[in-house]
């Protein structure tokens, strides 16, 4: 079943496109990542699902309901939270949650089993005031106000920016279990390798999506070969490649460069040769797997120049 | 000469009864990039203002650009440059009026200035909007436009604090090979980040917990000591071991 299905929703600010015919739908139950840059329209998307804007042309049906006509039995049945922390700061953590749960008219008692898993870490400090949290802290108890009156579908935007490594995993591991409950999520996300907590992911860019599907299926369906090249002096390498005539596109990944050759059996022998004659970098070339990243690179079309 | 543009020896940082960096050593190549990294709460950010001339270290002491950080700080400042993604520009001056006012503060001449911000512009391709406000420029080109003016007084170091947070990854590997036509000309870059894919761009890497460099090297050398695929794998094991989270 689908938890949301939209068809052709557009949006613009002024002259600016915000959204561009964004079909799209999400199946109950899963993990869903809007991966794409800042200025896409992701955050536009959140908001247009969960009624906080309404579409210029195009709906959705959100948990069965419509978002233009039948928002007000919708937002019972949504979490949000919103990219910039938008709890009362001079309110305590309980305070908070305690506001939360009187405009959703339930109580935290009847609902604790629901945002136990992320509130428990939020426990010893209960009577702090929200405003004293650190980052981490913030995005947890934000969280917990999202879920408190135990929607079935959950909307997080850019829910990990400027989170450190750790609590990320953390975090991941959370929603794990509050999947776990059937809750639906949708996620946005300006880093692809956030990708791999998701069931289900959209490239979004421009406003619309480029491409939708599971991690592996997008990975499946890059159908050009790719290598990686380890050397000492990537930046001279890289700019050597460039130059290279069979180079279709190259960049630099992590700590090699990856290359796709404009033919589907490239001759590696000759451009090993002509990596050592213009730089003097010797260099080791395989052939690799791709990865979201290699995906996004190529689908959206945008070369480094 | 000294090759080391950055001598720390037993760096120490207290705040009352908290020890925010403890005994800290390390040193940086000149034309390295180093990427400086750790939890949040690690001491990162005390270690950083202490390398930059703006926060004297409890005990330890250093050099910075061939300077002792204990007493020739304003040496320091000149001769480093500084980008943040939360604060490197004025949304509402132009990209103009920014490399202007930063030249300014650099002490470069109205005519340096000048002509450095012509090619600047041309480089980054935004000459066409040099008299647009800074607000209305893409996330990419105002990282890039920041990196170029914290470079533009030439310093010996550029001290990077997560610089590409929400591009593409289109833009985020622009914005790595300015990195790298930056170090190639010899300037060093230390760079903070939260992404450990971007670390693997380093050359050498450290990784702080606790207020202590708990383990330094290159990115490979880490993932063959701590058995991890990935930086990510090795910067969990030793976060997760960490007392301050």
């Amino acid at each position: 079943m689908e938890a949301i299905k939209s068809e052709n929703i557009c949006k613009r600010f002024g002259t600016k496109v915000a959204l561009n015919n964004v079909t799209f739908s999400v199946e109950k139950g899963c993990i869903f990542g809007i991966i794409g840059p800042d200025g896409a329209g992701k955050s536009t998307l959140l908001r247009t699902l969960s009624t906080l804007t309404t579409p210029d042309k195009g709906t959705a049906i959100v948990n069965g309901y419509d978002i233009k006509t039948e928002y007000k039995e919708l937002r019972k049945h949504i979490g949000y939270m919103p990219e910039i922390f938008s709890l009362y700061q001079d309110l305590t953590v309980e305070e908070n949650l305690e506001f939360y749960a009187s405009i959703f008219n339930v109580s935290i008692q009847e609902n604790y089993s629901v945002i136990e898993p992320v509130f428990c870490k939020l426990e010893p400090f209960r009577k702090r005031m929200a405003g004293k949290l650190s980052g981490g802290m913030k995005q947890k108890l934000a969280l917990s106000c999202a879920l408190i009156h135990q929607p079935d579908i959950l909307f997080l935007d850019e829910p990990t920016r400027g989170v450190d490594p750790v609590s990320r995993k953390e975090f991941r591991d959370i929603l794990t279990t509050i999947k776990a409950r059937g809750i639906t999520i949708v996620l946005s996300t300006s880093y692809m390798d956030e990708a791999s907590m998701c069931d289900c992911i959209g490239f979004f860019n421009d406003g619309h999506f480029l491409q939708t599907g599971s991690p592996n299926e997008i990975i499946s369906s890059f159908s050009k070969p790719i290598y990686s090249v380890r050397c000492l002096s990537k930046y001279k390498v890289l700019m050597a490649s460039r130059q290279w005539e069979d180079t279709e596109s190259c960049y630099i990944n992590g700590d090699t460069i990856h290359i796709i050759f404009t033919q589907s059996i490239p001759d590696t022998y000759s451009f090993e040769k002509y990596i050592l004659d213009t730089t003097n970098e010797t260099i080791k070339i395989s052939k690799t797997e791709p990865t979201i990243e290699d995906c996004f690179m190529t689908i959206s079309n945008i070369q480094p120049q | 000469m000294n090759e080391n543009i950055i001598d720390i020896k037993n760096l120490t940082k207290k705040f009352g009864a908290f020890t925010a960096v403890n005994n800290i050593s390390f040193s940086v190549k000149k034309g390295e990039i180093f990427g400086f990294l750790g939890a949040n709460g690690a001491g990162k950010s005390t270690a950083i203002k202490m390398l930059c001339g703006l926060s004297r270290p409890t005990s330890g002491n250093g050099t910075v650009a061939g300077f002792d950080i204990l007493c020739e700080y304003e040496q320091i400042k000149s001769r480093i440059g500084y980008m943040s993604q939360k604060f490197s520009l004025y949304d509402d001056l132009t990209p103009m009026e920014n490399i202007t006012l930063f030249g300014g503060i650099y002490g470069l001449k109205r005519k340096d200035i000048a002509n450095k911000a012509s090619t600047l512009l041309e480089n980054l391709g935004i000459a066409d909007k040099s008299k647009q406000l800074v607000q209305s420029l893409p996330l990419g080109e105002k990282q890039k436009l920041a990196f170029s003016i914290s470079i533009l007084h030439n310093p010996q170091i550029v001290f990077l604090d997560e610089p590409t947070g929400g591009v593409d990854p289109s833009s985020r590997r622009k914005f790595w090979e300015m990195i790298y036509e930056t170090a190639s000309k010899g300037i060093t870059v230390f760079v903070t980040t939260h992404y450990m894919e971007e670390a693997e761009y380093c050359d050498r890497i450290s990784i702080m917990a606790d207020g202590e460099i708990k383990t330094l090297g290159s990115p490979q050398e880490l993932k063959n000591n701590y058995m991890a695929t990935s930086i990510d794998e090795v910067f969990r094991k030793i976060a997760t071991k960490a007392i301050r989270n």
